[in-house]
């Protein structure tokens, strides 16, 4: 994966190593506190030019770059910081989009702790190159700049593919195969396009702008866009093969049913799974009292979310835009266990969220007339590690109290949709109803059908589902190529 | 976008729209419904279709002026267009040769019953269709009714058509009179549908209701419409939106029905204040295409 500067000699980093070990890591700017959680801005403002050169500067340009290695979709941000470095920006842009076709959407909700930047050799002894940051500056730089450095594509193979579902797998996979000369048509159950990045993840993390911008950069590629198709119940997968003739079909509907907590009292009026909150304010705008969606009037009241992942984060965060006098963050575990991103966690924090670690709500109780007033819990202690390999929480018995709450949001992850796999009885499915796709292939059990991202994998993060579309398009290419299932 | 090729009032303040939806038409099996959205900042309402022509593309739905979002749809006319429909949702109801099925709809409901009741006569069963209503001026689709039934009673609240009281009223005759009933569908206010299964439950007949919860999505993602049944919740979307009468909880539908009454009392009287100005910015909307995708 390493591979030779693209750079004149002229334009390298001729800074001893150890001298770039001493510079800092640019701090990314930040709406304050205060004022964000008031609103519904994004939060991160992006690296100025001479903060992100700065930044690019910092790289020792490993022989073996962790970063490339650590990172799902093997963007080469080792050139790619180089090409910051001397200023050739539109050449970075260009670079990253080689391997990743919604580079300002990863910029802004990738894991980086966990991927490229955990993967950083500066991270060992100090703060490692701040990756994400850059990759957001290229990808806002080129958009700004108008100058797209959208890859050309290879002339036409008179093939098609049906890709279901415009989340990030949908959209990745889209990009590739469009590039490759197939005709390609995402169909979309919603009315507007991008699936999670416009339904679930918040305006203040990821500007609905900037899925739509990707959307755009896809349709002129030559990407077909059919939007208000549930596929499996307004036409099935055997109908788009055989009726539609796509030669290939990628099945890439993302993660499905909200889990509820099965707990008495989850009917009171105010009861919310994080995804109608999430849906009803990002989708629907319930922000905005121009829109017409209703969402619950938080202003003064108390609101929990219970969960700890990127989505409950997302949820109480929302909550306390939306006026909350307090928006708590619920949690059966600790801290350590939790999975959302730890920006969101440090963001959180400054915005006020309180934090009920190590707690579980087991009761929601209401009012006479149905609406919630509050959650019973208990507190929780770790035991020995589970086969997720975190540690077990186990009820401490004679701990209950009462919580109060008007909204309680429950963000503890989803199950498998089954509107494909109950109309397509030839698509095998795990014991969760999960689509079964070869590791390597995302070849399902239905020849010409591949599958990938949530719906095969249960929840997941955008980046592994952007890097299961991609493999999805090589696998989808190579069989509309060869011709062999 | 989906344009509207007929449009007709067929009640007070209850419209009949058939609207160019090939994809829907094509699939729609009776008991299922649509979600529309009129514009782009309008809400996502669900509408069980009354029927469908896949030959010509079409499906229709009749929509009784409620909300907001209601009473700007029933200001659409022939040649207007709706900006999204997608469908169809839910499951279909299940079509068997019970023998006598007895079809209580009130209102509006008779336009969602209607498909149902006529795949029933179809499979061979003896339709009882009892059709209630307000008033005369509410009740609709009398001929359909009759042709989708084999007996077909009218029942009024005010008694200024057909039978003066309630749906109920006349199951309860039926009852009475010692009529084997095998199955009965209803269709219509949630007290109505409550008051059938007071009824039929404790005579174990198999009875189904159509449950009209808040929705979002309509494909399961958000949880929003779910229903207890008995000790369990189920997804009025994707599970329904029929269920049996006998394991619903219509306490809790109801509660959960009045999630948000004040704002949507609030977006109709504001909606009323205004409502030429609306409609025009709706059709310069539309005219303008669509804002956010394509």
């Amino acid at each position: 994966m390493s591979e030779k500067s693209p750079l004149p000699r002229s334009a390298m980093n001729v800074l001893p190593l150890k001298e770039r070990m001493k510079i800092l890591r640019r701090h990314m700017p930040e709406l304050d506190p205060l004022v964000r959680s008031r609103n519904f801005a994004e939060v991160n403002l992006g690296l100025n030019v001479l903060d992100a050169v700065t930044e690019a500067s910092r790289c020792i340009e490993c022989a073996k770059p962790g970063c490339v290695v650590d990172c799902p979709v093997g963007v080469q941000i080792k050139t790619i910081v180089a090409l910051i470095h001397a200023g050739d920006y539109l050449a970075a842009a260009a670079k990253l989009r080689e391997d990743n076709a919604l580079p300002a959407i990863t910029g802004r909700v990738c894991p980086q702790e966990n991927q490229c930047e955990g993967g950083c050799i500066l991270g060992k002894k100090g703060a490692p190159v701040a990756i994400g940051n850059l990759e957001r500056f290229v990808a806002d730089f080129e958009r700004e700049s108008g100058q797209l450095g959208l890859p050309a594509n290879a002339p036409k193979t008179g093939k098609s593919v049906a890709i279901v579902g415009s989340g990030p797998a949908g959209l990745s996979a889209a990009g590739d195969l469009v590039q490759k000369g197939h005709r390609v048509r995402v169909f979309e159950a919603l009315h507007e396009l991008g699936g999670v990045l416009v339904y679930g993840i918040p305006e203040f993390r990821l500007p609905k702008s900037i899925v739509k911008g990707e959307v755009d950069n896809l349709r002129r590629m030559g990407v077909e866009f059919e939007t208000n198709v549930v596929v499996g119940k307004s036409v099935t997968l055997d109908e788009l093969m055989q009726e539609e003739h796509y030669d290939a079909v990628f099945v890439a509907t993302g993660a499905g049913l909200p889990v509820f907590l099965n707990v008495p009292g989850e009917h009171f009026n105010g009861v919310y799974s994080a995804n109608e909150f999430l849906t009803r304010v990002n989708l629907m705008r319930a922000y905005n009292s121009e829109f017409d969606e209703p969402v619950y009037d938080c202003r003064d009241k108390d609101v929990i979310v219970v969960g700890g992942g990127n989505t409950a984060m997302d949820a109480v965060r929302t909550a306390r835009r939306l006026g909350a006098r307090t928006a708590t963050l619920v949690y059966r575990r600790s801290e350590a266990e939790m999975p959302a991103r730890k920006e969101e966690v440090k963001h959180a924090r400054e915005e006020g969220i309180e934090f009920h670690l190590l707690t579980n709500p087991v009761e929601f109780l209401g009012d006479e007339k149905g609406w919630l007033t509050g959650a019973r819990c208990v507190r929780m202690d770790l035991s020995e590690p589970d086969e997720s390999g975190r540690r077990r929480p186990v009820e401490i018995k004679g701990s209950e109290f009462v919580l109060p709450a008007n909204v309680a949001i429950i963000g503890v992850g989803t199950t498998a949709n089954p509107l494909i796999q109950s109309t397509t009885p030839d698509l095998a499915t795990n014991k969760w109803n999960y689509i079964v796709a070869d590791e390597k292939t995302l070849r399902t059990s239905k020849p010409g059908v591949f599958a990938g991202g949530d719906i095969v994998t249960g929840g997941a993060t955008v980046i592994l589902a952007m890097g299961a579309g991609r493999k999805a398009a090589a696998s989808i290419h190579e069989y509309l190529t060869s011709g062999e299932w | 976008m989906y344009k509207i090729v007929d449009a007709r009032g067929v009640g007070l303040n209850i419209k009949q729209f058939v609207i160019e939806a090939p994809r829907i038409a094509r699939k729609h099996k009776p008991g299922q419904f649509i979600i529309l959205r009129l514009h782009d900042k309008g809400e996502r309402i669900p509408l069980t279709i009354k029927s469908s022509d896949p030959v010509a593309g079409t499906v229709t739905i009749v929509v009784q002026a409620i909300g907001k979002t209601t009473s700007l749809l029933n200001c659409l006319e022939t040649g207007d267009s709706i900006l999204d429909i997608v469908g169809p949702l839910g499951k279909p109801s299940e079509i068997e040769n019970y023998g006598t099925v007895v079809v209580l709809a009130g209102s509006v409901g008779t336009a969602m019953a209607l498909p149902t009741a006529y795949a029933l006569k179809q499979a061979g069963n003896h339709i009882v269709f009892i059709e209630g209503a307000r008033s005369a001026e509410m009740v609709v689709f009398e001929d359909e009714v009759r042709a989708a039934s084999s007996e077909t009673f009218i029942m009024t609240d005010d008694g200024s058509y057909g039978e003066l009281g309630l749906v109920t009223k006349k199951l309860d005759e039926l009852i009475q009179s010692g009529r084997k009933i095998d199955f009965v569908l209803a269709v219509g206010p949630v007290p109505m549908m409550r008051a059938v299964a007071r009824m039929t439950t404790p005579l174990g007949i198999k009875t189904m209701v159509s449950l009209n919860s808040i929705m979002v999505d309509g494909t399961g993602m958000c949880g929003g419409c779910r229903v207890l049944l008995g000790k369990q919740s189920k997804f009025a979307c994707v599970d329904g939106p029929e269920f049996d009468a006998s394991m619903v909880n219509f306490e809790v539908l109801m509660q959960r029905n009045t999630m948000y009454r004040e704002k949507e009392c609030a977006s109709l009287k504001q909606f009323q204040e205004n409502m030429e100005e609306q409609l025009a910015e709706l059709r310069a909307e539309l005219a303008a295409g669509e804002k956010h995708y394509v």
